[in-house]
């Protein structure tokens, strides 16, 4: 195995990248700049983990080449389970670095909805991309990691929902990894334009043992006034990446997001998720589970920022830890200067399944602004005993039992996510991860 | 016929002893009604026949048919026969009141032998019906949010669906108003007959007018101490337990609290 340097690709090598793939000249550029921003700007500061050693950078190459399907009856027994070959109108599956499927419907072209690989958007709609690729979620200069990101894109996805479409039927992306050598700089870009919505499900699936390259992957949702967006994400990363995933949220006027991620990767991870409410009347509904194992170290933060006036953010997280597992869940509310009638709650759990498990749930309120609520609510514990006897006492055995209050504790995400498959997916990869 | 025999059992909770020698035998096809005043210990028999975590025995034994109750597991004691519908049953949020009963029933059939989701459901909706309950609790979280009431009908509700040989219902008739009163009375009486035995803990006489029981004990300090037929449960309603105490020589010293 070859292991590139630390940022061992340089702007040149990163233009020609550029250029091979036929992308205009601007996103050259962009990448080219944001690899000498990436050597010097300094590494994101999670709070309360110590990221220093971790290794964000190395990886063996920087895209692999894999084959991709050339029908639905290719995919392994696993991924059709996932998908409802049938009845998913639009599906859009990547396979390691390579858009390996994509299937959207007549009627959604016909609206004018864009849904494609995001290289190829880059290409054919270039100016819609140019305006919100990094310019308004998420800054390519906010640390190495986003400009390391910006400059080395390998994948993801495009989505855009132009004014006053309502998209029924949810939109779905399988990530597929199935090589250990694999790195993956998925960016997925979903513009939900005045009065549109959509739904977008995607799932990671990594069918590598343990893998040798790097996850950073960035994802921003931009809800233009009164656009509804339902994102649901599975994050099934395997052993071996070193992940770092940044979610955001850029909703303007009486707007609305709602998240609903199952974090169930086996990497260590740092996941940022981070919406900031702009608009007056904006809102966004925030639900991660995560699941916690081995010897991984994970650190997740979940901040709603509001800056409209009537604005409403909610934060759920759950997780539960077993084995040597250390997570840290930060949980921030912050209501800006201005944003009045806002209402920041927030709730985090952690349920302990190990004595060598370590949680720890902070949530924390930053309020500028008298007139405004704001609650929240943490806990860190085991599995209720009592709970556990009212069960057993109906002829369940303890683990049964476990596995029921374990489910429940987890079912607001599974429930919440809007595919039947991907919602059986993420209960069996629970099912895997508790047992 | 099956039979559940206590004998000289003796429970301690925190190191406190509260019961202090209780006997009890009760067969399948008999409802026996345990009455007493506050702190007698009748909550903490429940409770231990059950297995509950915090109750330790110290002395004496539980058998249903011969076999050692006191050394299975909780959902042993489930398996064996056993049923509690318990004061305060636990909220689990997460998981839906069919999907629970159906895992019950399910527990206790072999695997490949699952009842069918049809007739589950057949039999979900006509319990539920016969409690007079609204089918949309089979799909809210078990005991999540539900009031007091309806704690108590979703009891009765597992009750029916799980058809154990000897059910203990720890004060089903607390906080109950009489329309929900007679629907779970309803319930217990639908279940009586061969195969089915029932101890039923109160404080009142209020809930005997409707499930008519075959035998009344009375428990004081940690003992049973007096037995009858109904008539005993009626003479307690209009005399209180003084003329009890008083024939017993019995005084109140070490009345304890009676554990949630």
């Amino acid at each position: 195995m070859t292991v590139e340097t630390k940022l061992a690709l340089s702007a040149t090598e990163v233009r020609s990248f550029s250029q091979s793939n036929n992308e205009p000249a601007w996103f050259g550029s962009l990448r080219a700049e944001a690899i000498e921003k990436a050597a010097e700007l300094p590494m994101p500061t999670p709070d309360k983990t110590n990221i220093t050693k971790w290794n964000f950078t190395e990886f063996p190459q920087h895209t692999v080449e894999s084959a991709p399907f050339s029908s639905l009856d290719e995919l392994s027994a696993d991924l059709k389970e996932i998908i409802d070959i049938e009845g998913q109108e639009n599906l859009y599956i990547q396979r390691n670095n390579t858009p390996a499927f994509l299937k959207i419907s007549e009627e959604l072209k016909a609206q004018g909805v864009i849904f494609t690989d995001i290289l190829t958007a880059v290409r054919e709609h270039s100016e819609l991309v140019q305006k919100y690729f990094m310019t308004e979620a998420v800054k390519v200069d906010e640390h190495k990691l986003t400009a390391y990101h910006a400059a080395l894109v390998n994948g993801g996805v495009f989505l855009y929902v132009p004014k006053n479409v309502v998209v029924e039927k949810p939109l779905q992306v399988v990530f597929l990894n199935d090589n250990a050598d694999a790195s993956l700089f998925n960016h997925v870009l979903v513009v939900a334009d005045t009065n549109s919505a959509v739904t977008y499900v995607q799932t990671y699936v990594s069918t590598v043992e343990e893998s040798n390259g790097q996850a950073n992957l960035i994802e921003e949702v931009i809800a233009l006034d009164n656009a509804q967006v339902t994102y649901g994400s599975v994050d099934v990363l395997a052993k071996g990446f070193t992940t770092y995933v940044n979610r955001r949220g850029h909703i303007k006027r009486d707007a609305k997001v709602d998240w609903a991620l199952g974090l169930m990767n086996d990497s260590d991870t740092i996941s940022e998720s981070i919406t900031h409410l702009i608009g007056d009347g904006s809102l966004a509904n925030t639900k991660t589970v995560v699941v916690g194992r081995g010897e991984q170290k994970q650190n997740f933060t979940t901040e709603i920022r509001h800056w409209g006036k009537n604005s409403e953010g909610f934060i759920l997280k759950h997780g539960v830890m077993k084995d040597s597992a250390q997570t840290i869940f930060n949980g921030i509310g912050k209501i800006e200067h201005g944003a009045s009638k806002s209402n920041a709650e927030q709730e985090s759990r952690v349920l302990m399944l190990s004595e060598g498990a370590r949680g720890d749930a902070n949530p924390i309120l930053l309020i500028d602004e008298d007139d405004v609520m704001a609650g929240h609510a943490a806990s860190v514990g085991r599995v209720d005993p009592i709970q556990l006897y009212y069960l057993m006492s109906r002829g369940l055995s303890k683990a049964e039992a476990e596995r029921l209050v374990i489910h429940g504790f987890l079912a607001p995400v599974v429930t919440n996510l809007p595919i039947e498959s991907v919602k059986n997916q993420l209960t069996k990869v629970i099912e895997g991860k508790v047992r | 016929m099956s039979t559940l025999v206590i004998k000289d059992l003796h429970v301690s909770i925190e190191d406190k002893e509260i019961l202090k020698g209780l006997n009890l035998t009760i067969n399948t096809n008999e409802v026996h009604a345990i009455m007493g005043p506050n702190g007698t210990g009748k909550s903490t028999l429940a409770s231990a026949i059950m297995g509950h975590p915090k109750y330790e025995v110290t002395q004496g034994t539980i058998e249903i048919d011969g076999e050692n109750v006191l050394e299975m597991e909780v959902d042993e004691r489930a398996k064996a026969g056993l049923f509690l519908a318990m004061q305060y049953p636990s909220e689990i949020s997460g998981v839906t009141n069919a999907d629970f009963v159906r895992s019950a029933i399910n527990a206790r059939r072999e695997e490949g032998d699952e009842i069918s989701l049809m007739k589950f459901i057949r039999e979900l909706d006509k319990t539920m019906d016969f409690l007079e309950m609204d089918q949309e609790m089979a799909q809210r979280y078990l005991n999540e949010g539900f009031s007091g009431g309806e704690k108590k009908r979703n009891e009765i509700l597992q009750l029916m669906m799980i058809k154990p040989k000897f059910a203990i219902l720890d004060e089903i008739d607390s906080g109950l108003d009489i329309d929900a009163l007679k629907v779970v009375a309803k319930g217990i009486n639908e279940m009586r007959g061969e195969g089915f035995g029932c101890i039923a803990i109160t404080h009142y006489q209020r809930l005997l007018n409707y499930i008519t029981p075959d035998h009344v004990h009375v428990m004081m300090q940690g003992r049973v101490v007096k037995s009858g037929g109904p008539e005993l449960a009626q003479r307690l309603e209009a005399e209180g337990y003084d003329w009890i105490k008083q024939e017993l020589g019995i005084e109140d010293t070490d009345a304890v609290t009676e554990e949630a």
